[in-house]
C-alpha cells in the first residue's frame, strides 16, 4: 500500500537542490548560527512586550512615588512618599480591607462549588460525558464577561427572575430578611454585597474549576477505595484523603478567583453598594480626580498582595497544578 | 486497570455537580429570553409577551454597527500581531534552552496574569507621558498584548509534542530553513496557530477593561455595553446584542476546542 502511495514521487529526486541566492545564503547562515536564528525569533515578542507593558508599567511604578499639588491640582514630579502617605489613611484602608474580604470569601465559595463539578468531572465522566464536562467549564469561561454581568442584572433586579420565583415558593420574606441586614443588604440584591459577591463567584468559577480538576484527574481511584476498604466514612476519606491531594489544585484556582476580584472593577460598579473596591478606586482616582499618583500607589496593594499569595501558593506546589 | 468502571456517583454529587453545571449555564441562556421580550422599560420575569421587533431596530441602529466594525478591526488586527510575536516566542522557548528562558515566559504570561486595570492604567500613563493621542492603535497595541499568550500556550504545548527529528530528517534530505519551515513546521502547528488565534479573536472582542483605558472616545462592542449597563437608553437593544455576542464568541471556542482536543489543552488557564 505504501509502496504504491510513494511510486508517483520517485521521479523528484530526494535530495532537493540548494535553492542559492539570498534565500539560500540566509538559511546556511540560521544553520551555522542558531544563536542568531534565536536572537531574531526572540527580538519582536521581547521588544513589544518590554516596550509597551514593562515599559508602562515601571512608567506607572514611577508615577507612584510624585505627588500631586493639592491646589493646582498639577503633579509634581519629584521623588517622594507622599503619595504612600495618602494611601494609609483610614478611608482607603477600608477600601483595601473590603477587597481583599471580598477576595477570599469569593475564593472559598468557588472553592466549595469547584469541588464536586470537578470531582465528578475527574472521577465519574467518561468518554461523551467528559467532553460535555469541559465543555461546560469552558464555555462559560470564554462567554462575554460583560454578558454574564448583564444576565445577573436580569436576575438580581427587583422585578427580576430570582424574586418571582421566590414569590412562586412562598420564601419572598426570606430574601426581605436577607436584604435587611446590614452591610449584605440593600434596597434589592442588584445593589447589594450579596449581589457583588454571587456575581463575583459566579464569573470567576470556571477558573477554579479548571485547576482543582486537573488536579484530582492525577488522584488514583484505587486510592478513595483503599480509603473507604479500611473502613474509612465518606466524610474521612474526603478530609484525609480527597482534600489533601486536590489542596494544591485549590490553591491553584484560588490564584486566578483571589486577582480577579482584587482587581475587577466593573462588576461592583454595576452590581453593588456605593462602597469602593480597590479597582473602583484606581479608576476614580486615575479618571475624575486625576491623581494619577494615587490611582498608581493603589495598584501597587494588588501587586503586592499577589506577590505575597504567589510566593505562599508556590511553597504548597499550587504551580505543578497550573 | 480502574476497578471503579462502571460504578455511578453517590447521588448527592450528581446534585451537587449538576446544580453547579446549571449554575454556570442557566445565567447566559437567560439572555437569549429576554431578546425576544415585548417589555422596554424593565427586566421583569416572565416576560409579558414574546417579538422579533428588536431585532430589527437593532439592525437599524448605526451605533451598533459602528461598535462592531471597530471590534472586529480591532481583534483581526490584534489577532494577527498576536500570531506572529505568540509564535516566535514559543518556537523560540520550545526548541533550546537559553539563559533567561524562565523570564521570557513570566514575561508573556505577566499581562494577563495581573489584573487588568493595572496593564490598562499602565498603558494609559504611559501613553500620557509620551503624548500619544487615543486611537485605533492605542487599542489595538493593549490587545496584541494579552493575546500573545494565549497563542503562545496553544503553540508551546504543540511545539512540545512535534519531534525534533521530523526537523533534522527535513535538512538531512536538504531542505532549506524556509523550506523545512514551510512544509514541515507550519502544517504541524498549523491548527494550534488556528486555535490560539481564535481564542485570541475572541479574548480581543470581549475585552472591556483594558479598552476602557486605552480607547478614549471610541467604543467598541463591550465598552457599547458597558454604557448601555450603566446608563441604560434602549434595554430592548442592549438584550439582542448581549445574545449576538454570546453566539459570536461561541463560535470561536467550539471551533478552537475541535481544533486541539487530540491531546493539548487549550489555553484555558488565566483569561
Amino acid at each position: 500500500m505504501s509502496l504504491d502511495a510513494a511510486m508517483p514521487r520517485a521521479t523528484t529526486p530526494a535530495i532537493l537542490p540548494g535553492s542559492g541566492g539570498l534565500r539560500g545564503a540566509l538559511s546556511d547562515l540560521f544553520w551555522r548560527r542558531p544563536q542568531l536564528l534565536l536572537l531574531l525569533m526572540l527580538l519582536p515578542p521581547v521588544l513589544w512586550l518590554g516596550i509597551v507593558y514593562i515599559g508602562s508599567l515601571f512608567a506607572l511604578l514611577l508615577q507612584s512615588f510624585f505627588s500631586i499639588d493639592e491646589f493646582s491640582g498639577l503633579i509634581n514630579r519629584e521623588f517622594t512618599l507622599k503619595t504612600y502617605g495618602d494611601l494609609l489613611q483610614a478611608a482607603n484602608l477600608d477600601i483595601i480591607l473590603r477587597t481583599v474580604t471580598m477576595a477570599a470569601l469569593v475564593t472559598f465559595a468557588s472553592a466549595v462549588i469547584a469541588f464536586p463539578i470537578a470531582y465528578y468531572a475527574a472521577r465519574y465522566a467518561r468518554g461523551r460525558w467528559k467532553a460535555l464536562f469541559y465543555l461546560g467549564v469552558m464555555l462559560p469561561l470564554w462567554s462575554s464577561y460583560l454578558v454574564k454581568i448583564y444576565a445577573w442584572k436580569l436576575i438580581l433586579a427587583k422585578e427580576g427572575i430570582l424574586t418571582w420565583l421566590l414569590a412562586k415558593l412562598h420564601l419572598l420574606w426570606l430574601l426581605d430578611a436577607w436584604l435587611s441586614l446590614p452591610i449584605v443588604g440593600g434596597n434589592s440584591l442588584s445593589v447589594s454585597s450579596t449581589g457583588t459577591f454571587i456575581v463575583f463567584v459566579y464569573v470567576w468559577l470556571p477558573f477554579m474549576i479548571l485547576p482543582v480538576q486537573a488536579a484530582l484527574e492525577r488522584v488514583p481511584g484505587n486510592l478513595v477505595e483503599a480509603s473507604s476498604d479500611l473502613g474509612a466514612s465518606p466524610g474521612q476519606t474526603f478530609r484525609n484523603v480527597l482534600f489533601p491531594l486536590a489542596l494544591p489544585g485549590i490553591v491553584a484556582g484560588s490564584i486566578f478567583t483571589f486577582s480577579l476580584t482584587l482587581g475587577d472593577y466593573i462588576i461592583p460598579q454595576i452590581i453593588g453598594t456605593s462602597r469602593l473596591f480597590i479597582g473602583q478606586a484606581v479608576y476614580s482616582q486615575q479618571g475624575t480626580a486625576g491623581n494619577i499618583p494615587l490611582a498608581a500607589a493603589f495598584t501597587v496593594v494588588p501587586i503586592v498582595i499577589m506577590g505575597f499569595y504567589l510566593w505562599g501558593a508556590k511553597r504548597m506546589g499550587a504551580f505543578d497544578a497550573l | 486497570m480502574r476497578s471503579d468502571r462502571g460504578q455511578s456517583a453517590p447521588i448527592g454529587l450528581k446534585l451537587a455537580a449538576t446544580g453547579g453545571l446549571l449554575f454556570l449555564h442557566l445565567p447566559i441562556l437567560l439572555i437569549f429570553v429576554y431578546a425576544f421580550t415585548t417589555e422596554e422599560k424593565s427586566f421583569v420575569w416572565p416576560p409579558p409577551g414574546l417579538t422579533t421587533q428588536w431585532f430589527a431596530i437593532t439592525w437599524n441602529r448605526p451605533d451598533v454597527w459602528q461598535a462592531l466594525s471597530l471590534s472586529v478591526r480591532v481583534a483581526a488586527i490584534s489577532t494577527a500581531i498576536a500570531l506572529v510575536l505568540g509564535t516566535l516566542c514559543a518556537a523560540a522557548v520550545s526548541r533550546t534552552k537559553f539563559f533567561g528562558r524562565e523570564t521570557i515566559s513570566l514575561l508573556v504570561i505577566l499581562p494577563i496574569a495581573l489584573p487588568g486595570i493595572i496593564t490598562g492604567i499602565a498603558l494609559r500613563s504611559a501613553f500620557a507621558l509620551a503624548e500619544i493621542p487615543f486611537s485605533f492603535w492605542t487599542i489595538v497595541l493593549g490587545h496584541a498584548t494579552f493575546c500573545v499568550v494565549v497563542v503562545y500556550n496553544n503553540a508551546v504545548a504543540r511545539f512540545r509534542r512535534t519531534s525534533g527529528s521530523m526537523i533534522e530528517a527535513s535538512m538531512d534530505l536538504g531542505a532549506d530553513g524556509f523550506q523545512t519551515f514551510r512544509h514541515v513546521v507550519l502544517p504541524n502547528i498549523a491548527t494550534a496557530l488556528l486555535a490560539g488565534g481564535m481564542l485570541a479573536f475572541a479574548l480581543s472582542f470581549d475585552e472591556v477593561i483594558v479598552t476602557t483605558f486605552t480607547a478614549g472616545q471610541q467604543q467598541t462592542v463591550p465598552i457599547w455595553m458597558l454604557e448601555e449597563l450603566i446608563r441604560p437608553r434602549q434595554r430592548p437593544v442592549t438584550n439582542v446584542v448581549a445574545m449576538v455576542v454570546v453566539l459570536v464568541t461561541l463560535l470561536p471556542i467550539l471551533a478552537a476546542y475541535y481544533l486541539t482536543r487530540d491531546g493539548d489543552q487549550i489555553a484555558g488557564s488565566g483569561k
